[in-house]
């Protein structure tokens, strides 16, 4: 599998990165690179082995259901660009 | 003939179904409805870089518990995974969900429409966190953004494209909600949007294995709106394939105000969610013994304690329906049942007085005051004598505004019934007296006039004598 200038485009269009024709050439190679290094899994035979989501053993780690104290209206704004009446502004987003 | 009348619905829901835990799913912040704008929210919920989610083991359980009553099989592994998507009512550009190992699959539910059962499969329901809410400004110029809901716990359940008609959706979200109320997880409110849905609907010819395609109808805010969204976007598909055109593949919004649905095209891009396993969470392994401990905790549901009444009181399959829709309902009616042992009066009060009272005024069941003992030892009261039906009906509303004991309001009020026959006699005879016309009228073969009498005697009474006796000692007086 080899990936072109076109799947750059679509990746970096999903991630809203803005590219430059240099940065699509230069990524794509690297990618592809990236990507025949990974190809070295193959070689190894997995028949019978379950996919992996994780590689830490634990399983279950959970809390118990208790509210705990939530950041400052101050605090939740300090990281907001825009804000109006406690709430953080962002440019207009129509359905 | 309906322009409808060639082709046949095909409708698959998808319900996103909060649950009322008392924190978010990853983090210690509330989940209360109605707080000032982002004062619930955290470090984790904002999507603050390094922080760590952990998950809350009551959102799993009540995950657990919702799937297992609508007869899914529970996964003994599963995970979560993130689905990214760039948005502002999701701070971290991903929801954390459930992709190809969901907590329940492969479950359904019995609906009931025009008197007959239908099965409807459910594919699936997972886990995931609900995103933020958005308000536009006026003018179009700005987005504001409450993060405060971001995190809460959602299930979302996923429908076989199995329902055939708006009436049959409706039906089966109505039965949806009861089920999530009876098992106490959620609040299942669509106005305050604890319940919203997603629809799928396509038309086909009938005969056709094929289905046709589809769109995918969003922003239906009630039962009713659900029902009229598709009711309209079954005939707008017809009027396309008529035409001989091809309906697009798209999403449509539904607009409550024009009864119209509206294409969102332009919007949406080709999904394209790049899901992956959140390496932040660890797996979840459920074994047996976690869930039956779950499996303990569900109440007898709907289907099962509708069955029930119609055999063990002998109510009507109708009556044993309604009882059953809710299950505050259902309890107040056997907490009825303690102190009378008439269960079909008890089920014509609720489904009468009760309910047209609550109907009428817009009430919740939990906001009358009546309680099921009241009525019980009301309906005692009649089948005493100590009132009648009809002055009953007073007593009952007073009941339910001021959920007084019925004794206390009859004692109160002076409403016990005059059964004393030396009492009614004399305003027998005083009527009789007053009225010599209606009582020539009768005599001369006008039954009608005996009416007339028997009102003027309750009127006297102020509706407390006892009407039989009443009925019986009138005429006794007027044939000899």
């Amino acid at each position: 599998m080899s990936i072109t200038v076109k799947d750059v485009e679509h990746v970096a269009n999903l991630a809203r990165l803005a590219l430059t024709e240099a940065e699509k050439e230069q990524f794509t190679g690297q990618l592809n690179a990236i990507l025949k290094y990974a190809d070295k899994l193959n070689e190894l035979n997995t028949d019978g082995i379950e996919p992996t989501s994780h590689v830490r053993p634990m399983v279950n780690v959970m809390r118990e259901d208790k509210v705990a104290e939530s950041l400052s209206i101050e605090k939740v704004l300090l990281n907001a660009p825009d804000e109006e009446d406690g709430q953080i502004k962002v440019p207009a987003v129509l359905e | 003939m309906s322009i409808l009348a060639p082709y046949e619905t095909v409708v698959g829901l998808e319900v996103h179904v909060e649950l009322h835990t008392k924190s978010k799913i990853f983090c210690g912040c509330s989940t209360s409805f109605g707080a000032p704008p982002n004062t619930h929210t955290c470090p984790v919920c904002l999507g603050h870089p390094g922080v760590l989610p952990v998950l809350n083991r009551q959102a799993v359980e009540y995950a657990m518990k919702a799937a297992m009553a609508i007869n899914c099989e529970i996964a003994e592994w599963c995970k979560f995974d993130r689905k990214n998507y760039f948005y502002p009512d999701s701070p971290k550009a991903y929801q954390i969900s459930q992709y190809d190992q969901p907590i329940g699959s492969n479950g359904w539910i019995d609906i009931e429409v025009n008197g007959k059962t239908k099965r409807i499969g459910i594919t699936r329901l997972h886990l995931e966190e609900d995103a933020g809410k958005l308000t536009h400004t006026g003018g179009g110029l700005g987005s504001l953004v409450d993060f405060n809901r971001v995190g809460t716990p959602l299930v979302e359940i996923v429908s076989e494209p199995d329902i055939r008609s708006p009436e049959e959706a409706k039906a089966y979200l109505e039965k949806l909600r009861a089920i999530m109320l009876y098992c106490d997880v959620s609040d299942v409110k669509m106005e305050e949007g604890s319940m919203r849905c997603d629809a799928n609907i396509s038309l086909r010819p009938h005969g056709q294995e094929k289905f046709g395609i589809r769109a995918e109808l969003k922003n239906m805010n009630s039962f009713r709106g659900v029902q009229r969204g598709l009711e309209y976007e079954q005939i707008r598909q017809a009027e396309i394939l008529d035409g001989g055109g091809e309906v697009v593949q798209e999403t449509r919004r539904w607009d409550e105000a024009q009864a119209k649905t509206f294409s969102m095209r332009g919007k949406e891009e080709a999904h394209d969610y790049r899901y992956f396993p959140d390496p932040d969470l660890v797996r979840l392994h459920i074994d047996k013994e976690w869930q039956e401990r779950v499996r303990a905790t569900i109440p007898e549901l709907p289907d099962a304690r509708q069955a029930r009444y119609a055999e063990q009181y002998g109510l009507p399959s109708y009556d044993a329906g309604v009882l059953t829709s809710s299950m505050k309902l259902a309890d107040f009616f056997e907490e009825s049942l303690k102190y009378t042992s008439d269960a079909k009066a008890s089920a014509n009060w609720i489904m009468g007085d009760l309910l047209g009272y609550l109907n009428a005024n817009g009430l919740e069941l939990d906001q009358a005051k009546v309680t099921g003992q009241g009525l019980g030892e009301m309906i005692g009261l009649i089948e005493k004598g100590t009132i009648s039906s009809k002055i009953a009906k007073a007593v009952f509303k007073t009941m339910i505004e001021t959920g007084k004991a019925p004794q206390a309001i009859v004692e109160e009020q002076g409403l016990v019934q005059i059964s004393d026959e030396g009492a009614i006699l004399a305003i027998v005879d005083k009527v009789i007296a007053a009225n010599p016309q209606s009582v020539e009228d009768f005599r001369g073969g006008k039954d009608k006039a005996i009416g007339f009498l028997v009102g003027q005697i309750m009127k006297e009474t102020k509706g407390k004598a006892n009407p039989g006796l009443v009925n019986k000692m009138l005429m006794d007086r007027l044939r000899s």
